[in-house]
């Protein structure tokens, strides 16, 4: 008690140092803050026109509360520009990917990180040599031989044809970490009387879990976002576009409702956004880990 | 066992990193027969998927671009490198050549220069909200690229865009930032950046963590400035990084498409119009598809990535095997 009393004097102009010291770290933060609210002003702009009315979209500017809110943009979008559906299937075609990629990239690096096979270093070259195959340059015969399959114009041929592309990186990210558990952990599963599967789905597989929650959360936003293959994919079956096809073709149906537009596009970035917010963690640690191997 | 002892045994591994990595890498011997069936049985997704999707389509490109063909019929007419000549002799697809390069100008120093600057700041440990900063800086990377082209082609409307009325409040003219020839790749180029920026600046700060904090502080006890620092210890450490994230910066402004095409879909007259779009509009937009054309401009189109990605591995290569001998 005594200390605290004769202590306020030095602890006062301790405090206010500590302040003072802080402030321009403070200052800093504020003008970052502004930067960041520009930097993001779309997405806030696309929030609030998709709840104005169209005539105020056209003449409000950049003002972002709306005079009054239009909650009949959402429903526009959502039942006649058929975003629900769209909705369905892009979560139905990135869920299903997702699953796809993520156990055929932890199968192969597994067995490309463990064992030494005829093929095996053939087969890791060719990976990276098309570690950035750009998908303008693969999209001719990748139609052609879906048409030949009977695979275009269905989910499930575009679903294939997405878990096909080359995620070699996945694959390189699975194989950097099967690399460096120790073998002793395989044997003790070997000496425990598992075979090779029961050692890779219940001693290998969990303890890559922080690789999986990576590869599946890129692997998702990569599909959520992707344009190329699906608007090729439902060329001639609107009934199974994606958000992101479906956006593009509702600029060209309806030119003028650009609040339902709006709409529309918050219904599609919100989920990946909130799934980005939960999970930035893996996020950033897939992309970071581009640069450091 | 439980999911602690892993983690124990795991830490120790890393320890041991250099002894295991010796053991890691012999083949197991036992049961061999059977392994090979099931080392083979894990890579059949792999194989049918990516061999299907992937290798296949590299491979059938080339056979595609020695063809004449239009998507529809069986018949496909062998013409050898006529389609290449074709395309060698558009100067449409020069012109689309010239615009993906020259977006590459653009974007690349922009991104890789300007992703350094906000990563270096991003990267101090004493600023408050870093991780609400950091996020919202990156937002834009997570969201669809085909929806953000849309919407943006909306903000930047000459007619009714907020961004023209503001100007026109202003006293300014207005303009037509997507369908004015001269402002439209300008205006592509700075909505790429701001879109995939936080890419870059990931890139940066998993870079520049390399660099221990410590190195800073004793500099500065020392009596080292800021720019000292910087001159002296960031720039140093950083080289090189700075050749892997710039060649991962180019090899990604080959993928494009989807801001391109809803943006200003190649236009006004081409002046947007990078190979991926062009590639488009030969095989898919055109009323009969000209598949081999269209191949032709592909293969060329994939030597050029495939170009860079070498350059890639040799400077990826270079660098390490400068810092091995260090």
């Amino acid at each position: 008690m005594t200390a605290q009393l004769t202590a306020p004097a030095g602890a006062q102009t301790d405090r206010q140092r500590r302040v003072l010291r802080r402030l321009p770290w403070w200052i800093a933060t504020v003008f970052l803050i502004g930067a960041a609210l520009i930097w993001i002003f779309p997405f806030l702009w696309m929030l609030s026109a998709s709840l104005k009315n169209n005539m105020e979209m056209f003449s409000g500017g950049l003002r972002l509360w709306p005079k009054e809110f239009v909650w009949d943009n959402y429903a526009r979008a959502w039942n006649d520009a058929h975003f629900g559906r769209y909705l369905i299937n892009t979560i139905v075609v990135t869920v299903i990917t997702v699953v796809i990629v993520t156990i055929r990239c932890a199968t192969a690096g597994y067995v490309l990180a463990r064992y030494r096979f005829r093929g095996s270093r053939l087969f890791l070259g060719v990976l990276i040599a098309t570690l950035f195959v750009p998908t303008g340059y693969t999209i001719i015969p990748v139609v052609k031989i879906s048409m030949q399959l009977h695979l275009i114009d269905s989910l499930g041929g575009l679903i294939l044809a997405l878990s096909g592309g080359a995620y070699v990186s996945a694959i390189l990210i699975y194989y950097g970490y099967f690399r460096q558990i120790p073998r002793e952990l395989e044997e003790a599963a070997v000496v425990d009387g598992a075979g090779f599967a029961r050692t890779f789905f219940s001693v290998m597989l969990p303890l890559a879990m922080p690789v999986t929650a990576t590869v599946a959360v890129l692997t998702f936003i990569a599909t959520w976002n992707a344009f190329f293959l699906p608007l090729v994919f439902t060329f001639s079956r609107p009934n199974l576009r994606t958000v992101s096809v479906g956006m593009q073709a509702f600029v060209g149906e309806t030119a003028t409702d650009w609040a339902g537009m709006a709409a529309a596009g918050v219904i599609s970035i919100v989920p990946v956004v909130v799934l980005f917010i939960f999970l930035q963690r893996y996020f950033v640690e897939g992309i970071s880990g581009a640069v450091k191997s | 066992m439980t999911i602690r002892s892993v983690h124990l045994t795991r830490r120790e591994a890393r320890v041991r990193a250099g002894e295991s990595a010796a053991t890691n890498q012999r083949p197991a011997r036992h049961g061999w027969k059977k392994k090979t069936t099931w080392i083979w049985l894990f890579l059949l997704p792999t194989v049918v998927l990516y061999g299907i999707y992937t290798i296949y389509p590299i491979i059938a490109s080339y056979w595609y671009s020695l063809v004449e063909w239009n998507g529809f019929d069986e018949n496909q007419t062998f013409v050898g490198i006529s389609n290449y000549r074709e395309v060698f002799a558009d100067p449409l697809f020069w012109n689309s050549f010239k615009v993906t390069l020259l977006f590459m100008v653009f974007v690349v120093p922009a991104r890789v220069l300007l992703s350094l600057l906000m990563a270096m700041v991003l990267n101090s440990p004493k600023l408050p909200l870093i991780g609400v900063l950091r996020s919202a800086f990156f937002i834009p990377v997570v969201t669809t690229t085909a929806i953000i082209g849309v919407v943006m082609r909306f903000i930047l409307d000459p007619a009714s865009g907020p961004i023209n009325s503001i100007l026109l409040r202003l006293g300014s003219g207005g303009i037509d930032f997507l369908g004015d020839p001269h402002w439209a790749l300008p205006t592509a180029a700075v909505l790429y950046v701001w879109k995939f920026f936080g890419v870059t600046m990931i890139y940066w700060l998993a870079a520049l963590q390399t660099i221990p904090y410590e190195l800073n502080e004793a500099a500065r006890i020392d009596g080292a400035g800021t720019g000292k620092i910087f001159r002296y210890i960031t720039v140093p450490m950083l080289k090189p990084f700075l050749i892997i994230i710039t060649v991962l910066t180019i090899e990604e402004t080959f993928h494009n498409f989807d801001l391109m095409y809803t943006l200003t879909g190649g236009g006004p007259y081409f002046h947007t119009e990078i190979i991926e779009i062009y590639i488009y509009r030969w095989a898919f937009a055109a009323a009969i598809p000209q598949l081999g054309h269209a191949s032709a401009a592909a293969v060329v189109f994939g030597l050029l990535v495939a170009v860079v990605g070498a350059i890639q591995l040799w400077a990826v290569y270079a660098t390490r095997r400068r810092g091995a001998g260090r």
